[in-house]
């Protein structure tokens, strides 16, 4: 039986390589599993550093099965007369797959920091301030196009209009506009997100753009993304928000600048159409 | 080491002594299986109530696998018992409820205890030449404290919302808020008193565990002469012993934010669902950095135990000395020093700075180098051995197979970009499932197997052992491995109807496959039940050593009495050394003298 146990565990990376390559090769029968259409000019290099750390990981998970199979194979006490070689260990062996390993992870750790920082820290900004360098503490942070607010089960929109200021306290006319689950984006262009939550934790995913950002109560946090393809995609709630967390999925669209400028003032006005109906008591 | 005798065969004979006759036989009855205070009985009522509980959580997540197969469908026969009032489907908040009792079943009820409870208290005192533990009135205190955690997660699921479902991490508001959620009510604040009873019984235990080891081994039994199982076990009640108090406080914390209004973890001015305006001035963000504080440690509770135990096994049935076996104490001792420093990579997305995320990456980095080290010192053991397939071996093999894929997909979510789109997804479900079922439910299995004659003096059925390896190994394959591919959709957890979502519509057929595969695991159990039941009473009678193993407890008697030893175990060397050419045995007990003239200078005596 030492045989057939052996190929057992051999059939673990062998089914297991084989189960991502033909995922990521997109045939039959699993087509479309795979990592979804990337459409943020900033997301392709999470899905690069997720291949790179598939390959690394995929060639010690053949290594490592391959002599786990081969040691049961060849030390099979039925089929092999041998005495036990009686050894506690090698120190050199020790110190090698100690110094590989660290050395790997370490590169790893340190290779994907400038990704992080420019996902989450490195907000785009709008001018580099009074010294005129970016990068410097001066640098005037972009605005955010819309404010999205989860609560549950839905998010809201919130456009800040042509002030750019989100319930501005001098604001005359209101200019704000008020969606809510329907995002639209310009394409092709660098858009901030502020993003929180009125009452329970939620997350903020868009698969498409690579982009996950829990939302807490009483903080506020900031998403990018330059998206490069029209379309509409799905915005998702990552984070367990109560009964209705699954269906609390918004729609993003991405188009044209003249498009969206246009569907922003329709919205406007069909708000502003809204307000003058329930104003005048209908 | 007076309380038993043990016959010429090794049979334990009770005293009666101490005991009045008679009348008071139920009196002795209770004080020898119900309120013991013997490691072996309390560590075998850890383990029948730890299996029970797998059952209740095993149920519990084929529910969760039935709604993502076959969302909004009747659920076939138990259906109709449990949901009538939804027409027999799982309603989503029944749905939010399953998931979060099946982790805190699993984690709190199942794995925690059935590793440091059960194995702990079985072979700590047996492994290291001890009569009993240190406290053996607080060690039963410990069992006894289930109970209190027992009926209150228990009850919970009688009490509207049927069960806390604010997922087994219970993160504030939604935890916070009576109003939050159907099962935010008083289903949350008895999981919260049950958690903190857990808490009560494994400080107990660890505190008893690390007296014990400390003070309590035997006569040259040195600390590089244990047993790598209790050096997981001492690593693992060390680590206990420091991470509890932390979720205890931030428990009572919870606690206090939902009875007497106080705002540890509640901004101000919060409403939720029309609830209360909250007093607040707290932080949501604050119980998660409480939670993880333990929480992640805890995952290390839930691993290394196993760890110890695999390499004992390993090494016995590999016929050779464990390969490393200083590198291996460091090994567990670096995964529970860095474990200290890694529970922020729960958070990466949480709002937590993002700088401060960089660090936690880099510690996360290198704890899979321990992990990497444990691995190939494994693979390193079973080289150039004489392998014994039993089935207690082939469960440990499997560990080292399967922790080596959850080890690995660790790095994906370490690399805090890549974390960014898998988190929370079903990359997470299959890295977890990975190393808490693969990997240390299975070492228990090979555990149970490979300890049952010690603890009841018969053998489990090694053919059926193996049928219910065969088809675990199998189905747990076939159940969790395809979750990484959809994590790689972004496939989200915590979903009662992914597929209205465009991205993940299509993935309803690979699901639907996944819970097959599930109901063939969880089927398969029935198995080792059966097996595991019959062999309690039935199994062929076996004397102290069938495996032929070098540890302490192998020497007592099959199942030790009361005070374990019938003599004084004297150490000698380390638990390892199988195939010594000192000896002519292909194992050298640990107890045993070595021999006046080594093997090879012996003078020829017939000449």
């Amino acid at each position: 039986m030492g045989r057939f146990w052996s190929l057992l565990f051999l059939l673990v990376p062998v089914l297991g390589v084989g189960a991502f390559v033909f995922a990521a090769a997109d045939v039959w029968p699993i087509h479309g599993h795979w990592l979804p259409d990337n459409i943020n000019d900033h997301g392709g290099v999470i899905d690069s550093l997720f291949m790179f750390i598939l390959y690394l990981t995929g060639v010690i998970f053949i290594a490592t099965g391959i002599a786990l199979f081969w040691f049961l194979w060849r030390y099979d006490a039925a089929k092999h007369a041998e005495p036990a070689k009686f050894t506690h260990g090698s120190h050199t062996l020790e110190v090698v797959w100690s110094i590989l390993p660290a050395a790997i992870l370490l590169f790893i750790a340190i290779y994907q920091m400038n990704a992080w920082a420019d996902a989450k820290i490195r907000r785009p900004i709008e001018s580099s301030g009074p010294d005129g360098v970016a990068g410097t503490a001066d640098d005037v942070p972009q605005r955010p196009l819309a404010l999205v607010t989860g609560r549950q089960f839905e998010w809201q929109i919130h456009y800040s209009g042509p002030d750019k200021e989100f319930n501005s306290e001098d604001d005359t006319v209101r200019d704000d506009v008020f969606i809510v689950n329907e995002l639209h984006v310009p394409v092709h262009e660098e858009v901030v997100l502020q993003i929180e939550s009125q009452d329970v934790l939620h997350s903020f995913f868009l698969p498409n753009m690579r982009i996950k950002q829990d939302v807490v109560p009483g903080m506020k946090q900031f998403v990018w993304f330059r998206a490069n393809r029209e379309g509409t995609f799905d915005i998702v709630c990552a984070e367990l928000c109560g009964w209705g967390h699954y269906k609390m999925k918004g729609r993003l669209t991405v188009e044209s600048r003249e498009k969206f400028d246009r569907w922003l003032a329709q919205q406007y006005d069909e708000q502003q159409r809204r307000s003058f109906v329930a104003g005048t008591g209908e | 080491m007076s309380a038993s005798t043990v016959d010429s065969h090794g049979h334990a004979i009770p005293h009666a002594a101490g005991h009045a006759h008679g009348g008071s036989s139920v009196g002795h009855f209770i004080n020898t299986y119900v309120f013991s205070r013997d490691h072996k009985i309390i560590g075998l009522q850890f383990l029948f109530s730890t299996l029970l509980w797998f059952l209740v959580g095993g149920l519990l997540a084929l529910g969760i696998r039935w709604q993502l197969a076959w969302p909004w469908h009747d659920m076939p026969v138990i259906g109709r018992m449990l949901f009538s009032p939804e027409g027999g489907q799982i309603s989503p908040e029944f749905y939010t409820m399953l998931f979060t009792m099946h982790a805190t079943v699993m984690i709190f009820f199942v794995i925690i205890p059935i590793l440091a409870g059960a194995f702990g208290n079985y072979l700590i005192p047996l492994m290291i030449g001890a009569d009993d533990m240190a406290f053996p009135t607080l060690n039963m205190l410990s069992y006894w404290f289930m109970w209190p955690a027992f009926l209150c997660i228990g009850s919970s699921f009688f009490l509207p919302g049927n069960g806390a479902a604010s997922g087994w991490t219970s993160y504030p508001p939604l935890s916070a808020v009576w109003e939050a959620a159907p099962g935010s009510g008083m289903a949350q604040t008895m999981w919260l008193l049950g958690i903190t009873f857990v808490g009560i019984s494994s400080m107990m235990g660890s505190v008893n565990y690390m007296t014990t080891i400390i003070n309590m081994r035997a006569p040259g039994m040195t600390m590089f002469r244990l047993p790598l199982t209790i050096w997981a076990m001492f690593i693992t009640a060390i680590l206990q012993a420091f991470a509890l108090p932390v979720l205890t406080a931030a428990g009572f914390m919870q606690l206090m934010d939902r009875t007497i209004g106080t705002g540890f973890f509640l901004p101000e001015g919060l409403v939720v669902n029309n609830s209360m305006a909250a007093t607040g001035g707290g932080q949501p963000l604050l119980w998660q950095h409480l939670f993880w504080f333990y929480s992640h440690p805890a995952v290390y509770i839930m691993i290394l135990p196993a760890m110890g135990m695999v390499s004992d096994i390993i090494s016995c049935f590999a016929r050779k000395p464990i390969f490393g076996y200083k590198p291996m104490v460091y090994s567990i001792s670096g995964i529970a020093g860095l474990g200290f420093i890694v529970w922020g990579h729960h958070m990466f997305i949480s709002g937590m700075n993002p700088v401060l995320g960089m660090t936690f990456m880099v510690a996360t980095m290198l704890i899979a180098l321990p992990s990497a080290v444990k691995v190939f010192n494994w693979l390193g053991t079973i080289w150039g051995g004489k392998v014994l397939f039993t089935t207690p071996m082939l469960f440990a093999t499997s560990f080292v197979s399967m922790f080596i894929i959850g080890g690995l997909s660790g790095i994906f979510m370490a690399a805090t970009p890549v974390d960014i789109f898998i988190h929370d997804t079903y990359f997470i479900v299959a890295h977890f499932h990975y190393v808490l079922f693969s990997g240390t439910a299975m070492a228990v299995f090979g555990a149970i197997y490979f300890w049952f004659p010690k603890m009841f003096g018969r053998m489990m059925n090694e053919t059926w052992g193996k049928v219910h390896f065969f088809f675990t190994f199998v189905f747990l394959n076939g159940t969790f491995y395809l979750m990484h591919i959809l994590g790689a959709v972004g496939f989200p957890r915590r979903l009662a109807d992914p597929y209205h979502y465009e991205t993940f519509a299509h993935l309803q057929p690979m699901n639907q496959f996944i819970t097959i595969c599930a109901i063939g695991m969880v089927s398969t159990q029935i198995i080792f039940a059966i097996n595991f039941i019959y062999s309690m009473f039935y199994g062929p009678s076996v004397g102290r050593n069938p495996w032929h193993a070098n540890s302490l407890e192998w020497t007592a008697p099959s199942p030790p009495g009361h005070g374990n030893f019938d003599f004084q175990p004297i150490v000698y060397r380390g638990p390892y050394e199988y195939g010594s050419p000192e000896v002519d045995t292909d194992y050298y007990p640990q107890i045993q003298p070595p021999p006046t003239h080594p093997k090879g200078t012996v003078p020829p005596k017939h000449h």
